[in-house]
């Protein structure tokens, strides 16, 4: 098949952005989205251009890298991530707007690469258990039931890719920051750290620079893993629970 | 760049041996060598600096771990976030001798799996040493909060894997490496904002830095400004994982490559069994040229699935019109009492058996079926969905066919290495302080790795083994001198980094990086690939320098090193694939037996199996580097085998 992109070029952080457009030919349906964009880069480099920068790696749908907002949607049209999404998913002739995430808290780098560094500092500032290596007991010696394991394995699952975030009118970092919380929060293990975490990570969060909430529910439209809205509500009522009890905001 | 007369030559140098293994009872010598080895001080150790190069489930356990204990750690990846190291993308499960299922597991039989599952050329030693930590690894997890598939009453949950007998693996439905990576992750991200690392993401190593024989820092480039920097510490640790990249395509991400593993092969460190690498039996076939990558299906697929061709070649109904008594079930019909969980390597060269026959399904052949009919009859639907539903929608997303009404196709590709840097017990180098933990090493696999074996592999040596080892290395030698930027031999290697950049960047010839590395990817897919002659192996050393003289003859980069350049990136790692592809073949045509995922066609049983040959190469074979195109030096560790005497394996 025979496409336009509309693709964001933007030099590096400092530089001003723009939409370039380009022709790409003799794309196959089987192919994935970031193979077409491939494509295009080789025929780029040949005739001595700048290749589109994006960020991708595993391009198994798990590592989290890849980051691109296709006609407006975080990950483009399927709910998967931009490396999982299939040219089969568009049609012959189409034209198609290429973009990074679009959020205060994640300046662009360059082109379609965004700096996410903001979610390694929320993670940080709690989204974990205190664990030193070796001070671990028999791992039969705390039963989890099951329901609490799948509860903590469903928000355990997010990439932190940032989709939330691009999706999110607000570039809030709610979906992202409950997943985590949830996760932990559920768990035996992630008991002692419960409120501080909560207060810790939501504090972090909004010094990123990350919109409130008002619960439009795209976040979870757009998250590849399926974390559901719900994840936020839950989040709210930990750090409702976590004030009371520890008289901190 | 001038190539030795024979492309197959090399020399033979003094023998390697591993000094720190201590001798005694095999299930001692852990708690023996942990004894022996010096300690630090506690409160000397933040005066202490060491590099870690990686945060997979080796660089992150390691650098989280290191930390904890009081160490000064600096530590780098090239993704933006060190929660996307490649061990994410592991699916299956972890190995642990629990013995929960009371089903005869152990210790002893965990380490006597693995040792037969390497197929004899591993050390005992260190698989021993695996086995035992094992047990560890799942309680340290489990602390942190990792979110293993659990039973109804609240315990933990496992499963079987290929080259098994028992139910020892144990998991988060199809995503145990991101799972236990996130672990890792998350311990590394408290010691980051404890402020005992300091954690350098998009920051590529390129060089090593050797001073007076020891390792003492690393040449580094960030790579969104550019700049290229020093970095210095008293210990270098790689944990960059492995290099099945060299073919192109393979399971691995992207962005994974070989430069750390091989720079430091340049400066001195030896690279052991660079031949054994692991075609994985289930991956999703390519469809076209235009492939990328190859995406793996969990090997915990064969618990339920059953592989099978039709009896006929060139039959080309679509499977669900293939009555039973036409197909052939050909992993149960020849190894009857694994059937379809024979160890990767026995499976890989069985489909690429019946493909060869011309009894390949899909398109090109090049395929057999994955079939969970019969499953779904069994158990129903739902509980296979509970049990694989990730793996079936990422296979229905990638190809558009519905596994749970259409089998699946697979076949097998490049996934792992075993092959790697040479390292003692102590996981370290022939470089003093340079480490090298994680599949960047090649000590406990042997020639082919069991299912499940490399998360397992990975945590044990970032949790317990070098976090023990390393402090001996330091106690012994506390670097007084300081190594600078402004030392000679820093500058030197400076000048030399950014002069290969400079001239990848100044040639501006008529091929991109992607071409070539597609180019030699199909040539050792080929010829160094699951099946490798003599003739095939010479071919491919005399066509690899020729590659090498195109590519900095007609290798185009764009842009400047000053920026964010991943053509820059890429054509730079190709540099190294491009010699360590050498190696490789090499290594493949001088161990003239078939050995693990390697089959070699001039060593083969009357009945076409592989056939072993211990008289000759019971060895591991670690190469030292001599010079780009110059024969390298053979250096032989022999194995001993005191408690798993080798036999040809049989998984009849």
């Amino acid at each position: 098949m025979k496409l336009t992109l509309r693709v964001w070029r933007q030099q590096n952080a400092a530089a001003e952005g723009a939409m370039s457009t380009y022709e790409v030919d003799g794309i196959s349906s089987d192919m994935s989205f970031l193979e077409m964009l491939d494509t295009l880069n080789e025929e780029l480099i040949l005739k001595g251009e700048d290749p589109v920068a994006f960020d991708h790696d595993c391009r198994e749908g798990i590592c989290g890298a890849c980051s691109l907002v296709i006609n407006g949607d975080a990950h483009g049209p399927e709910r998967t991530t931009t490396c999982q999404l299939h040219m089969r998913s568009f049609k012959d002739g189409d034209t198609i707007d290429i973009e990074p995430w679009r959020a205060a808290a994640f300046p662009v780098v360059k082109d379609l690469v965004v700096d996410r560094s903001a979610f390694d500092r929320i993670i940080q500032a709690g989204g974990y258990v205190t664990a030193p290596t070796g001070a671990a007991p028999e791992a039969h010696a705390t039963p989890v039931p099951k329901a609490d394991a799948d509860f903590a394995f469903e928000h355990a699952e997010c990439i932190g890719c940032g989709a939330c975030v691009a999706a999110c009118p607000n570039g809030a970092a709610m979906l992202f920051t409950s997943a985590k919380i949830n996760h932990l929060n559920v768990l035996p293990q992630g008991a002692p750290e419960r409120e501080s975490r909560v207060l810790d990570m939501v504090a972090q969060m909004d010094e990123e620079g990350f919109g409130g909430c008002t619960l439009t529910g795209e976040c979870a439209t757009a998250c590849p893993k399926g974390i559901p809205l719900v994840s936020i509500t839950s989040m709210n009522k930990e750090w409702l629970r976590a004030t009371r009890k520890s008289g901190r905001r | 760049m001038t190539a030795s007369a024979e492309y197959s030559d090399y020399a033979t140098g003094a023998p390697v041996v591993d000094t720190k293994a201590p001798q005694g009872p095999i299930n001692e010598r852990w708690d023996t060598r942990r004894f022996e080895a010096k300690l630090v001080n506690p409160a000397n150790r933040r005066k202490h600096t060491v590099i870690v190069v990686g945060t997979g489930l080796a660089g992150g356990s390691a650098g989280a771990t290191l930390a904890e204990q009081g160490y000064h750690v600096v530590q780098f990846c090239y993704q933006d976030s060190p929660r996307r190291a490649h061990s994410i993308a592991a699916q299956g499960g972890i190995n642990a001798a629990k013995n929960y299922r009371n089903d005869g597991d152990s210790i002893h039989r965990l380490f006597y799996d693995t040792v037969k599952g390497g197929d004899f050329r591993a050390r005992e030693s260190n698989v021993h040493r695996l086995a035992q930590i094992s047990v560890e690894i799942i309680d340290q997890c489990v602390a942190q909060g990792v979110p293993f598939a659990r039973e109804y009453g609240g315990l933990l949950d496992t499963r079987s894997f290929g080259g098994v007998q028992v139910s020892r693996t144990f998991y988060a439905r199809g995503q145990t490496g991101q799972q236990l990576l996130l672990g890792a992750y998350q311990a590394l991200s408290r010691q980051i904002a404890a402020g005992t690392i300091e954690m350098h993401p998009r920051t590529e190593m390129l060089d090593l830095i050797v001073v007076d024989g020891r390792a003492r820092g690393i040449v580094a480039r960030d790579l969104i400004t550019g700049r290229i920097d020093t970095y210095f510490a008293d210990a270098v640790v790689l944990a960059s994982g492995g290099y099945g990249n060299v073919f192109y395509l393979s399971t691995n991400a992207m962005n994974s490559n070989a430069t750390a593993i091989w720079r430091a092969h340049r400066r001195g460190a030896y690279f052991a069994n660079p031949c054994f690498t692991q075609i994985h039996p289930t991956c999703i076939p390519r469809t076209g040229d235009h492939q990328s990558k190859l995406t793996l299906m969990s090997e915990s697929l064969r618990n339920d699935g059953r592989i099978w061709v039709p009896k006929a070649k060139g039959d080309d109904r679509p499977p669900n019109q293939i009555p039973e008594d036409e197909r052939d079930y050909y992993l149960e019909r020849i190894y009857p009492s694994f059937g379809n969980l024979v160890p990767r390597d026995i499976a890989s060269r069985a489909a690429k058996n019946v493909c060869d026959e011309g009894r390949g399904v899909g398109p090109g052949g090049q395929g057999v079926y994955l079939d969970f009919a019969d499953a779904i009859r069994r158990m129903g639907r739902a509980k296979v969905e509970e049990k694989y539903g990730n793996l079936f929608d990422m296979y229905e997303r990638i190809t558009a066919e519905n596994p749970y009404e259409v089998p699946m196709r697979i076949y097998p590709a490049v996934h792992y290495t075993m092959g790697g840097l040479w390292v003692d017990y102590d996981l370290q180098t022939t470089i003093p302080g340079l480490f090298a933990i994680g599949e960047a090493n090649f000590s406990d696999h042997g020639a082919n790795r069991l299912g499940a074996s490399a998360l397992m592999q990975g945590l044990a040596d970032g949790y317990f083994v070098l976090p023990s080892t390393i402090n001996d290395y330091l106690a012994r030698n506390p670097h007084h001198d300081e190594v600078t930027a402004e030392h000679p031999v820093v500058q030197e290697l400076l000048a030399e980094t950014e002069d290969r950049l400079h001239t990848l960047l100044a040639i501006d010839g008529d091929r991109t990086p992607d071409s070539f590395h597609r180019e030699l990817g199909e040539l050792m897919w080929e010829f160094c690939g699951m099946a490798r002659t003599d003739a095939g192996l010479r071919k491919a050393l005399e066509r690899i320098p020729q590659i090498r003289e195109e590519f900095w003859r007609r290798i185009k980069v764009p842009g400047t090193g000053e920026e964010f350049n991943q053509s820059l990136e890429k054509a730079n790692r190709i540099v190294d694939y491009l010699e360590l592809a050498e190696l490789m073949c090499l290594d493949a045509l001088h161990r003239a037996e078939s050995c693990g995922g390697h089959f070699r066609e001039e060593s083969q049983t009357p009945d076409g199996e592989a056939a072993r040959q211990d008289d000759k190469f019971s060895y591991a074979a670690a190469w030292e580097f001599t010079g780009t195109g110059e024969a390298p030096t053979l250096h032989k560790e022999d194995l001993v085998f005191e408690y798993v005497h080798p036999t040809q394996r049989s998984y009849a």
